[in-house]
């Protein structure tokens, strides 16, 4: 081709062209200015089920079941299995069994197993157990701090100052968790400047990764997409998760426009676990069944199997006398 | 928003939310009482004050095969009619589509379906006999000047086939839209369906309807129903079916849900910022209303925590 000049050369290369012209295959792919969203290849899950989904339940749940649920957990592919709450059980008797099931548990190669730890007692006390992550769970509504920890959001960030301070000194990671982030159970409408102050200030202390929590479900594709759009510009993206609770049916649909805008980590529980304690009986935390059924619906890959997780909720469901919440795993056992 | 994508942006225009009973016929078939007429129309006369402006009111199917809706002309005769709000009624024959009009009827729908088998065990024929069902009706309707919506089954999989090629829903979306059907409603009859189905069906139907004549009808049978919704509305559809308090259970996984509730498709649009015309304290109202008829919970989780919060 003697007398071709080179840029057309070049076209003749259409892994050149895609190497040098991103866009240009997104532009192959629109049809009728119908543009697809571009979302993770991968979504990492964050498992809260043994913590936030049992802090929930009214009997105490005995820690031979909480030991075999993460148990079960570990062997279904996720990587984050948020294990239990280094609270003070006068507040949270739930979880009073903290440390034997951090002992109890077996670990499995690289899956990670944070623990809450709400102040510097609780995180020494989580090392001693041999706790090898940790979180910290502020707040960006300042009447639920106030009536949830006990203490306005500045003081939080002092009490979380020192657990994370302690933490970098052992090389512990932390992440941070921002409750109220699409509304507050007492004061309502939630600012997404308030979230993202919060966020920032946990990210700046040292937090890798910031949860943002959905605490009443309140939340829609409206809101997320505002909120994200604030915290963004403080928080990167790559460091941020969603955490939607199902109250209002709303947390796909959340989790869907959270996506859309570049988060790829998702907190879940097993069996759609721990209710609303805002309306007595309603839905909390999504299920974990049914945000992998949508993203790997979507070709998202998750690393996880779904149905082991399914075989998981079947096993904690029974062990606490209940029915799950995951329609997934409703519609599975149901199937004519 | 400004940096939101233009399909978005075309969600931020008037919308149109369909209060559809295709399912309710078979959420009746499934109720093993028979609904009193009475509480029927009660039901639509209370969904005609909240804001809706079109409620699938019965069907002209034979009461051999369906004998719960063997009132439906009853209830046609017995609702009170609102302006502005259109009452479509199902008629899967020309002797359906004729006892309809005979009652009153001023809207009907027919319904097909991408699966053959599906069409074959639900309507007791093929696909392409359907359609010359349908042909007959269209055109007796055509001659009267009334409107026909035009549904098809199994648009993101079939509980008998599985897997549902989205050219299959194309052709015969594209059949009944040059029939004569004002607008095609593509249901996820089992819910099978996620934002990534949803988004591959639409990018093919789309080249033989036009999206301003789409609608979906979207089944939360695996709690997919409101993120297939948002994808869809992303990408252009503007008309959503849904049914107050979730009524409606999927015949195909016993005791699981069917339709989405309406409630929470408004609660998600209105959070929006997409208007939709309807008043979602009234349809919570109609929802609590015929739970309590029925003797049932809701499956709306919005009415669920509205009636909860501490």
């Amino acid at each position: 081709m003697g007398n071709v000049p080179t840029t057309v050369k070049h076209c003749l290369s259409y892994r050149q062209i895609i190497e040098e012209y991103p866009w240009f295959r997104s532009w192959l792919q629109e049809e009728k200015s119908i543009t697809k969203h571009d979302y993770p290849e991968f979504v990492k899950i964050v498992e809260v089920g043994p913590r936030d989904g049992l802090q929930n339940e009214k009997e105490i749940v005995p820690t031979r079941v909480k030991i075999q649920l993460i148990d079960m957990l570990s062997t279904t592919g996720l990587s984050v299995i948020e294990a239990t709450s280094f609270v003070s059980s006068k507040w949270v008797p739930q979880m009073a069994d903290h440390a034997d099931v951090v002992k109890g548990i077996q670990r499995v190669p690289h899956v990670r197993y944070p623990v809450l730890t709400p102040n510097i007692q609780g995180f020494q006390d989580a090392v001693a157990a041999g706790a090898t992550e940790v979180a910290v769970f502020g707040s960006a509504s300042e009447t639920f701090s106030r009536r949830n920890i006990n203490c306005s959001i500045s003081e939080s960030m002092l009490r979380f100052e020192e657990v994370i301070s302690a933490a970098k000194d052992r090389q512990i990671p932390v992440r941070g968790y921002v409750s109220c982030a699409l509304g507050c159970p007492h004061e309502g409408r939630i600012e997404p400047s308030q979230v993202a102050e919060v966020a920032k200030k946990l990210y700046e202390m040292g937090c890798y990764e910031i949860s943002l929590g959905d605490t009443i479900g309140v939340g829609t594709p409206g809101s997320m997409f505002k909120l994200l759009q604030k915290v963004m510009n403080d928080v990167p993206i790559s460091a941020l998760a969603v955490h939607c609770h199902d109250t209002y049916g709303q947390a796909l649909p959340n989790i869907l426009t959270a996506l859309q805008m570049g988060v790829s980590v998702v907190d879940s529980a097993v069996a759609g676990l721990g209710g609303c304690p805002y309306a007595q009986g309603s839905s909390g935390n999504v299920s974990t069944e049914d945000v992998l059924y949508m993203l790997h619906g979507m070709g998202i890959g998750t690393g996880v199997n779904l149905d082991k997780v399914i075989e998981t909720g079947d096993f904690i469901c029974n062990a606490l006398g209940r029915r799950t919440n995951s329609k997934v795993a409703q519609a599975r056992n149901r199937t004519l």
